[in-house]
This record gives structure tokens, sequence and C-alpha cells, in this order.
């Protein structure tokens, strides 16, 4: 058989089956992110029937998947929301920072991985899934609840410090020297505050350059632009990730609307790519080997984002039952997680890290959603409110 | 979100004010609407109710919005949200904004001594019809003051002396008793 044709119909089989996942996912009320996951292991390397010949097509549909994603993801903010959350929260964008990157480079260099990956394992544990929380929020009907900015601020903030991070991590995994690293790392941060200057300042003339009217050169134009400087910004270390999403930024009004309507069906559709991919590239014997290595891992780092967000909403002055909302919302992680692994194990860093990435964004992306439903459980209230009365009359007690 | 309820509440709520000129004892102090970014959804406006309870409107980017009903024991949490339609939010608003004007109107006879309120419904052979307000002279005649004219349900809180009087309109009128009986006569029938 011709190679194409035989693309044709690997390709064309797995998203099928990957389209009777995603109802089966919508079906549970979960994320589609672990079947894919899940779908891409089975028929990777290791796992029950390889596909070879498409392979090919998986790896460049992955890259614009990432691409898609960061793009459709910048797209969402605008450069002066995005500043003026950065002014309001960075407290909070430290604690979280703070207690869940340290763990998780802890556990790389108690791992014996080395620093390198103690980095890229770090950014892993750090970033929630904003997908996966956006959604849970909504679907649990939380949009109005006060503390609901409070762990959107959060989001914003890790995505913001993303377009940061991956360009040092870019940079720290090709193991260059320190100086060299010192450079490429001040030429990325550099690139990076420059887009986002331009963004901030003149949003409005590159947004000017599409129409928001006619869908079929919007969708050329946003994809080709984004394309573009993706590639550019891998050229010089930033990241096509971030790239993207800085393009997504700079674009505002109605032509970031508009383009968010044409471009979703494609994000969809690669990101979906992207996610069998990684899959795919992971072994899957490797995979039950990493898989308690994995559970603690989960097990730590999901306290460290429930204690991050209980934190922050009781700053932002949110009482009890809401704090332990903000906290049990915010421990999915999921395409950021997956983004950084697939870098870090390109460049060929800890290979053990795509199988323990893969694991570890299963264990969350699946618990998380269940978990942010607790503090709505009959059981859970109860408890707060005996414990409140506890304080209470201990508060009484202490002044007679 | 120029479009949401509050924004276009708030200036007719100052117009409200104006037409009454002591209005500052009659309009409540005091009240805040918060507003709180939303990034990547919209934004929501907080209302906290004299009675301690709280509202909010949130004005997703896509133009949808949601009417949310806080909860009495976890004030942090939304207990009902209710999706409304950008006719349905300015039906609302409608609805709202007209009670408030005539209760405050109505309250106004009980605080002050000798001053009424009255509408005035602009009957259809009137010879103000289609002709500006400010042909009536009411003020200058009659020393009363027109605060709000009432049209197809919808307030226009203190019109210009520019604003055409269309048939089936409801003038309301603030004055001494005789003041309003004249502004009355002198709407059905025209200058004596």
């Amino acid at each position: 058989m011709h190679d194409n044709t035989l693309i044709l119909i690997e390709v064309g089989a797995l998203l099928l089956g990957m389209s009777l996942l995603g109802r089966l996912s919508i079906r549970i009320g979960i994320s589609p992110i672990p079947f894919y996951l899940i779908a891409g292991l089975a028929f990777g390397e290791g796992g029950f029937i390889p596909l070879d010949a498409s392979s090919d097509f998986f790896a460049i549909g992955s890259e614009i998947g990432v691409i898609l994603l960061l793009a459709l993801l910048g797209l969402e903010y605008t450069a002066s929301e995005l500043l003026t959350n950065l002014k309001q929260s960075k407290t909070a964008g430290i604690i979280d920072a703070l207690f869940n990157a340290l763990p998780g480079a802890a556990f790389a260099l108690l791992l014996g991985w080395g620093p390198v990956a103690a980095v890229a394992l770090a950014g892993i544990t750090w970033v929630s899934s904003s997908g996966v929380i956006a959604k849970t929020i909504r679907d649990l009907g939380r949009i109005s609840n006060r503390e609901t900015p409070t762990i959107l601020a959060i989001l914003v903030i890790e995505d913001l410090a993303m377009a940061f991070y991956l360009p040092v991590l870019s940079a720290v995994v090709i193991g260059v020297s320190l100086l060299q690293g010192a450079i490429t790392v001040a030429i990325a941060v550099g690139v990076v505050v420059l887009i986002l200057f331009l963004a901030l300042r003149f949003g409005h003339v590159i947004s000017r350059i599409f129409t928001p009217e006619h869908n079929e050169p919007l969708l050329l134009g946003v994809l080709g632009l984004t394309m573009l400087v993706a590639g550019l910004a891998a050229q010089v270390n930033v990241s096509a990730a971030v790239g993207a999403f800085l393009v997504g930024i700079a674009l505002s009004g109605r032509v970031a609307q508009n383009a968010g309507e044409v471009l979703t069906p494609l994000r969809d559709l690669f990101a979906a790519v992207f996610f069998v991919f990684f899959g795919l590239a992971t072994d899957a014997r490797e995979l039950i080997g990493m898989l308690v290595p994995a559970i603690v891992l989960a097990a730590i780092t999901m306290a460290t984002k429930v204690a991050t967000g209980y934190l922050s909403a009781k700053r932002a002055g949110i009482g009890v039952p809401g704090r332990w909302r903000a906290g049990f919302a915010l421990t999915a992680r999921g395409e950021f997680s997956i983004v950084i692994a697939g870098l870090a194990v390109g460049a060929g860093v800890a290979p053990l890290l795509a199988p323990l990435a893969t694991a570890y964004v299963l264990i969350t992306v699946i618990l998380g959603p269940i978990l942010a439903r607790v503090p709505d459980a009959r059981w859970f209230k109860g408890m707060l409110k005996r414990r409140a009365a506890v304080a209470r009359d201990r508060a009484q007690a202490a002044t007679p | 979100m120029s479009t949401s309820p509050h924004g276009r509440s708030a200036p007719t709520g100052a117009g409200r004010t104006d037409a009454l000129h002591n209005g500052s004892s009659l309009v409540t102090v005091g009240i805040r609407i918060e507003k709180i970014d939303l990034p990547g959804i919209g934004m929501r406006h907080d209302l906290v109710t004299e009675s301690g309870r709280r509202l909010s409107v949130v004005s997703y980017r896509d133009g949808e919005r949601n009417l949310g009903i806080f909860d009495v024991d976890d004030p942090d949490a939304c207990r009902d949200s209710i999706p409304i339609t950008e006719d349905e939010a300015e039906a609302l608003a409608d609805v709202l904004g007209t009670s408030v004007t005539l209760s405050r109107l109505t309250k106004l006879s009980a605080d002050t001594e000798g001053l009424y309120t009255e509408q005035l419904e602009l009957a259809t052979d009137s010879p103000f019809i289609n002709r500006p307000l400010g042909d009536t002279k009411t003020r200058t005649r009659t020393h009363v003051s027109i605060v709000a004219i009432v049209r197809e349900k919808k307030v226009i809180p203190s019109p210009t002396p520019a604003e055409i009087l269309r048939p089936g309109d409801v003038i309301v009128a603030v004055g001494t008793r005789e003041g309003l009986d004249a502004a009355g006569r002198l709407m059905a029938n025209g200058p004596d």
C-alpha cells in the first residue's frame, strides 16, 4: 500500500476512535485529555498497535497543536488585563510558584535526575490547567462566586509566568554553558518583554491588519501570523509556544473575538493530536514503573495547590468555605505540564520525565474536577460548620 | 460594558436627583456597586442590598449575562445563577428603573407638607399634542414642576422643554394643590 494512503487510514481511524473517547468523556463529565493521552499510549511505542506511517503527521500536528493552544489562550486575555492582574495578584502568584514549583524541583533532584530535569519538573507541577479549571468552574456554576476572581487571577499569572519560564527552560535544556545560557535567557526575556510592550502599545494597530468580518482571510491571517511569530520565536530560543501566546495577547477587540471563533475548531483538532502524540512518544511500559512516583508527586503537589488557593482566597477576604472551594478547584494540571514535558523530553532531558509527566497529568486531570466538587459535599460543609462552632465556643470561653 | 444594566441606570439615577431638587434626601446614599474583572470571561458587578444580601450580574465577553443571587449562609457562593438575554436584561432594567422612579416620586408627597405629586394623563385632544413641552409654559403659568414623563411604561426623567408631547403621555408634576389643578386644566384645554 502507498504510504500516503496508509497515513489516511491510520489518522482517520485514530481520530474516529478519539471522537468516541471524547463522547465518553462528556458522558462521564471529565476532560478528554486523559483519554487522548491513553489513546496515544495504546498506539505508541510499547503499546498494543504501534503506528508508523503517520508519525510525521502527528509530530507536525502536535507542534501546531501547542501553538494553537497557546494562541487561543492569549486571545482570551488582553495585555492590559494581564498587567492589572499582575499588579493586583503578585503575592498570590509568588505563593503559587513557591508552593508548587519547589516540590517538583525537589522531587526531580531526589530521583537523581539533575538540575535541568528539576527545572522542567518544577514547571510541570507548578502550572494548573486553565482549560480544565475554567470549565470546571463553569460546570459547577461558580462563575459568579466571590472566590472565582482569585482562582482566575492565579491561572492568569501562571499563564503569564509561562511566557518567561518557557524561554528559560528552552535555553536550559539545550545544555549550553552557564554564561551562554545566561545570554540566551536574557535575549529570550528581552524578546518577551518587547513583544508584550508592542502588544500593549500597538495591539490595536496589529489587530487592524485583519478584517473581523470575513472568516476565511481572518483564519488564514491569524494562523499565519501565529505560526510565523512562533517560528521566529523558536529561532531565538524563546519557544514557539510563547510566541503564539504573545500573538494572541496582541490581538484585541472584535478581531480577537472572531479569530477565537474561527480558530477554535482547528485548536480542538490539533490539540487532540498533540495529546495523542505525547502519548505516542511515551513508552507505556515505562509508565507502569513511574506510577508510584507519580502518585506521590501528585498527592504532594495537589495538597500544595489546595493550600495555595486557600491562602490566596483568605488574602482576598473570602470566607472559609470559599477558601476551600478556591483550593480544591486549582488541583488539575494539564496542557501546560505536557507542553513543558514535551519540550524537555524533546531535548533529551531525563527520558523518564515523559512517563512521569503523563502519569502525573493523568492523575491530576482526572482527580482535579472530582476534588473541585468536595467543598459542595454535605459532609464537608457539615465538617466546616462543626469546626466553626468549636472555634466560636472557644472564642467565647476565652472572652467571658 | 456600557450596555450593562447598571451602566445605563446610573446616569438616569443622577437625572432623577436633579429633577427632584431636594433629591439628596430621597436618593438612598451609600449604594455601592462593585465591579470585578474576570479575566478571560468578562466582568461581574455586585450589589450588597440594605438587608445584607448580595446580588451580582456577570457580563460575559460574548454579551451573555447572568443574574446571580448569593447564599445567606455562605456569602461568597452564588446560590442561583440565571442566564438572561440582552432583551430580558433591558426589560428588567426598565421595570426596576420605572418602579424606583415612581416609588420615589410618590414618597415626596408624604415627606413634604403642602406639596403634591400628580400624574396628569395627556388627553388625545389636548392642544399640546405633538408640540414641545416648553410650549405649555407650565412652570411660568402654574408654578408646577414637571419631573418626568411616562410614555409607554418608560420613564423620561426631567424632560427638557424640547421634549415633544405624545397622546397618552403621563406627565408627572409636583406642585401645590391649586397649581396642579391649574396644570391639569392647562394640559387639557390650553392656556385660558
